[in-house]
């Protein structure tokens, strides 16, 4: 478990951070919570880190301009811990608390886990529930993904070579809104075997996001047009779960833990407890 | 029954729940482990490894690591081929009396790797960077073979042959018991039998500390000395000299100094501690490997293994006629230091358990495969006969429509204290000692609320709930073990223990104990039972161990032994001190020997007052200006204990669990254990030890297990994809206790480090299976670890 050898620097601000990434092969750490330990077993041989764990502008969460913006450093135990979070955003919150262990949630943060974007992880489906923006700046300025189309692959993302996360977006929820977030873990490393989060709008709107079941977390349209606006009853949200990771193009996964058979039957069941959840 | 047996001890600190005294250095991080040892003139060694199971080697290349930054050597399989392997320390042999098969285990291989990380050469660096990328630069070529795993098909004909020397795979047969023919008559005549097919995992030992070495060589004094990572010293040191490096015993020293857990797997003898002995001298400079957490996952022997048929008969009333037992057990690529004992005399012997089985018959193959050797593992044999007991009668009584616990109380051998009345016999070569087995279930039925639970457990069906309850009643042999026993059943060592108890002029007392603690608590546990009998204060005890140049001899710390038999040791010691005592004091006194009493640490003559303080005693033995004639000076004792028998804990373990049927996700609600390990000496540390083997005996039955595939790759080394439980993973233990004394051992110990490890894990697997069948889903065997998805497959099947 030792790495090659690799230079560090510490980026007090995002400019010096995109100048140093910009000039060789070098990779942002954040909490490292994925990095180092990809880097000990030398799967990741950058020549240097940029440590952007100190940017005080990537920290906190604010309610503008009708958006929670959550900056990219902040960690899952600062989520967890944001009353703003746990009043507009409760699915937020209760991902955050089943995120790895207290450690690291500590150490890891919003941004490194989308930048990373493990199959696994529990944020993708958070954020493509919420209708999330994901606002990431380089040297030549900066833009805002959906966060439907930010997702492209397994461990694969729109965000560019050079481009860092800055903060996520997401759209003040209007009241009455609920939400939940369902997730069945991995016993060892306590990633989503299948985590469903699910937002219902008052207007009857529901936005239907897994992860863990497939190569990239989606959002799965189906389910959702089967129950949207009707009322929550046993007959919809049958539908849903019927109507669920039908015609999805992304590829599902399964592995010895838990078989591609296993993994989407569980997510039709988390699902229906997801949806009992905001009934 | 000598005179300070725990009976009759004063009870000042024997039984109270003393804090450990080594926690503060361990909780404080001053704990000093072998890696944190940094010697003048430090080198590191990093090993090159196969990464095929099976593999001819063509050539290996080592001219571009030779010239990388700070390498001092490299050495290969042909460097160490005059070098003895590594050796196994217990014969057992086939059926028809040929010795098993057991091919040299050398320090580095030069023909094949036999199993992934076996080691093809060793690059020794000045720092532990540059050994590593250097190995990474030795260039090996190889010719992969096909590879076996699976112990039960490399018996077969056509499987790869992992050995030359071993046909078949095979390196020995074995059975124990009755004749196979009288088993089977007794089979013939059963209203029912219950037929078991199933695989105890292997799993993987996880000591927390990795293995860690550290040796150099002396020229001045033409001495070794070994920094290890073991629980067992003196062996280490007997194993290495007298059988791998041919090196005199009185030159080479063996420190175990703080050890971070070792579940077994630190017990044995393995190729890197001789090759870095041997390497040492050929540097001049010390040699320092400490294994990585991926090594320690492809290294570290692991344990259980097995692919067992069990078949119990039973006649109308429920009454068991016979058991019949046929298992290949796994020992992977080579064989480990008792990795041979372990699914025979530790697991063969123990298939009587708590009951009156006339008739048994145990038939075993030991098999080698292209995987991590297999030895002790927490309970070493005996967990694996538990399961296969214990699994047997719950499953028995579902299909005979009976009450398991009614159903073990009907065939527990009745009660027996092993002195009024004799040691109960086995049918498996052992002799019991002392048990009260319907007292456990009591116990533990009580504890659980029994009738309640049948209640609560049809209702949540009437609700399409599946509540389940398994139990589990184990009995082990530990204490380990009677020398002429174990010898005469093909170990190669004694299995006694030393103990020294040296008091000081001042009164204060040194303590020099073959065991070792990794983890056990003995700092505390022997200075209590120490302080108790000399009545002194346990500040004023010190526990040495883990140096042989201190420790007279050790056999270390293994099988729940270290009380049981090190604690004898010391407690003979006492003894002697006891009785040197009197008779100084006597001389003081003017007395009698015979009429001094000794007791709360003062020497007094019977019926009068006068008396004299130990620490007295203690100066008088060393400043003998008034003193015996007939008596040398001095007050230090050493004594070697050999116990005249196993001791025999026992108990009751009951699993109380739901289980999703949407999912087949289980949750564990309530786990109860009723130990009887005899007399306790620290209560909470017992209980820890049980919650502790509670935790790893669970872990194994719904999270843990080596995961290879066809090729021979362990697929889940590590810890995101390898599960061993955390505190919340587990409910809060209900833990009771039962004290039936060991009738054969000063202290009436029985031990306590295995027990719970051992009786866990087949109530877990028992409840779940219950569960199951409360919903009318009647499985017989769901393969461990009951992962979420083998349950719910064992449900959809079982529905259709």
């Amino acid at each position: 478990m030792i790495t090659v050898e690799f230079d560090y620097k510490k980026a007090t601000t995002v400019e010096e951070a995109l100048a140093a990434l910009a000039n060789g092969d070098g990779k942002l750490l954040a909490g490292g919570y994925s990095l180092v330990p990809s880097m000990k077993l030398r799967l990741s041989q950058p020549e240097f880190l940029i440590d952007i764990s100190s940017i005080s502008s990537l920290k906190g969460i604010q309610e503008e301009d009708g958006f929670i913006v959550i900056r990219a450093g902040t960690t899952h135990a600062e989520i967890l811990n944001s009353a703003l979070i746990q009043e507009k955003l409760p699915f937020f919150h209760t991902a955050a608390g089943v995120i790895g262990d207290v450690q690291v949630r500590n150490r890891g943060t919003i941004g490194g886990s989308l930048a990373h974007a493990d199959p696994a992880a529990d944020w993708p489906a958070l954020v493509l529930a919420a209708d999330a923006v994901i606002d990431v700046v380089s040297r030549n300025g900066s833009r805002s993904i959906s966060a439907t189309d930010f997702f492209t692959g397994l461990f694969s993302t729109a965000l560019g070579e050079n481009e860092l996360i800055t903060a996520i977006r997401i759209p003040v929820p209007p009241a009455g809104t609920r939400t939940a977030y369902m997730k069945f873990e991995h016993p060892a490393s306590r990633f989503a075997i299948v985590g469903c989060a699910v937002m219902r709008f008052p207007d009857g709107k529901i936005n239907i996001a897994f992860t863990g079941v497939a190569e990239y977390a989606f959002r799965d349209k189906g389910a959702e047009q089967a129950v949207a606006g009707n009322t929550l009853d046993a007959a919809s949200m049958d539908a849903a779960v019927n109507a669920a990771l039908q015609g999805q193009d992304v590829s599902f996964m399964g592995d010895n833990f838990a078989s591609e058979e296993y993994r989407r039957h569980l997510a039709k069941v988390y699902l229906k407890r997801a949806l009992q959840a905001v009934a | 029954m000598s005179a300070s047996n725990g009976s009759n001890g004063n009870g000042r600190l024997i039984g109270k729940s003393v804090k450990r005294v080594e926690d503060k250095r361990f909780i404080t991080g001053k704990g000093k482990y072998t890696d944190d040892i940094i010697l003048q003139g430090q080198t590191y060694a990093h090993f090159v490894r196969s990464p095929y199971a099976h593999a001819r080697i063509l050539n290996i290349d080592i001219s571009e690591a030779t010239d990388m930054p700070g390498v001092i050597a490299i050495y290969t399989g042909a460097d160490v081929a005059d070098i003895n392997g590594v050796p196994c320390g217990w014969q057992v042999n086939f059926k028809n009396g040929d010795i098993m098969k057991e091919p040299k285990h050398p320090l580095l291989v030069a023909d094949k790797a036999r199993h992934v990380g076996d080691p093809v050469a060793v690059v020794i660096a000045e720092t532990r960077e540059q050994a590593k990328d250097a190995a990474l630069s030795v260039m090996v070529d190889y010719e992969e073979l096909p590879a076996i795993v699976n112990a039960a098909e490399a018996v077969k004909p056509d499987a790869p042959q992992v050995h030359d020397e071993a046909p078949n795979n095979t390196c020995f047969d074995w059975e124990l018991g009755n004749p196979k023919e009288e088993v089977d008559q007794a089979m013939a005549q059963a209203a029912h039998v219950t037929t078991l097919e199933f695989v105890n995992q292997r799993v993987v030992p996880n000591a927390i500390e990795p293995r860690s070495y550290n040796a150099v060589y002396d020229p001045t004094s033409e001495k070794y000395t070994l920094y290890t990572s073991t629980q067992n010293p003196h062996l280490i040191r007997l194993l290495m000299c007298a059988f791998v490096l041919g090196i005199p015993e009185h030159k080479v020293r063996i420190v175990g100094p703080d050890v971070g857990g070792g579940f077994g797997s630190k017990i044995f003898h393995y190729t890197e501690e001789a090759l870095l002995t041997w390497a040492a001298k050929k540097v001049g400079r010390p040699i320092k490997w400490t294994s990585e957490r991926t090594e320690s996952f492809l290294l570290d022997a692991h344990g259980r293994d097995h692919v067992t048929k069990a078949e119990m008969g039973f006649d109308q009333e429920g009454n068991i006629l016979a058991l019949r037992v046929k298992t290949y057990a796994n020992l992977g690529a080579y064989l480990s230091t008792f990795s041979t004992c372990v699914p025979t005399y530790l697991h063969g012997t123990l298939l009587q358990g708590l009951y009156t089985t006339p008739k048994i018959n145990v038939d075993v193959t030991g098999v080698f495969t292209n995987t991590t050797a297999v030895d002790a593992y927490r309970g070493a044999g005996r967990p694996e006969a538990t399961y296969l007991l214990e699994r047997l009668f719950d499953l028995a009584a579902l299909e005979m429509g009976m009450d398991p616990a009614e159903l073990r109380l009907k065939n527990f051998i009745p009660p027996f204290d092993g002195v009024n009345q004799p040691g109960y016999q086995t049918q498996v070569a052992l002799q019991y000692d002392s048990g009260n087995y319907h007292g456990v279930l009591e116990k533990g039925l009580e504890m659980l609320g029994y009738e309640d639970f049948r209640r609560q457990q049809k209702e949540a069906a009437q609700n399409g709930k599946l509540l389940g309850v398994g139990f589990s009643t184990y009995i082990e042999a530990c204490g380990i073990a009677p020398s002429a026993v174990v010898g005469s059943l093909g170990c190669r060592a004694g299995l006694f223990e030393v103990g020294q108890v040296r008091v000081q002029p001042t009164g204060k007392v040194s303590v020099f104990t073959g065991s070792h603690s990794h983890g056990q608590g003995h700092e505390t546990t022997f200075a209590q039972v120490v302080a108790d009998k000399l009545g002194i204060a346990m500040e004023d005890v010190e526990i040495v161990h883990g140096d042989s140049d201190t420790v007279a001899f050790g056999m270390g710390t293994y099988g729940s032994r270290s009380l049981a038999v090190g604690g004898s040791a010391i407690m003979r010691s006492i003894d002697k001190i006891v009785e040197k005592g009197k008779k100084i004091a006597a001389h003081k006194l003017e007395a009698s020997a015979d009429d001094i009493d000794f007791d709360h640490g003062k020497f007094t003559v019977k019926g009068t007052d006068k008396s004299l303080a130990f620490g007295d005693v203690a100066l008088t033995a060393y400043v003998p200006h008034v003193y015996p004639a007939d008596l040398e000076p001095g007050l230090d004792f050493s004594s070697f204990y050999d116990p005249a028998n196993f001791t025999y804990p026992f108990g009751c373990h009951i699993a109380v669990v739901e289980v999703d049927k949407d999912t087949g996700a289980i949750k564990l609600q309530r786990f109860i254990a009723v130990d009887d390990v005899g007399n306790i000496i620290n209560p909470m540390i017992v209980e820890g030890q049980i919650h502790g083997g509670v935790a790893q005996g669970v872990g194994q039955a719904l999270f843990e297990g080596a995961e290879y595939d066809e090729n021979g790759q362990l697929i889940n080394a590590s810890y995101m994809d390898y599960c061993i439980p955390r505190a919340d993973d587990l409910p809060m233990f209900e833990t009771g206790h039962q004290v039936t004394p060991c009738p054969h051992n000063p202290l009436g110990v029985k031990g306590a480090g295995e027990a719970g490890a051992i009786g866990s894990t087949p109530a877990v697997v028992n409840a779940v299976i219950d569960a199951l069948w409360s919903g009318g889903h009647k499985v017989k065997d769901i393969r461990m670890p009951l992962t979420p998805e083998r349950v719910w497959r064992a449900i959809q099947t079982s529905s259709n």
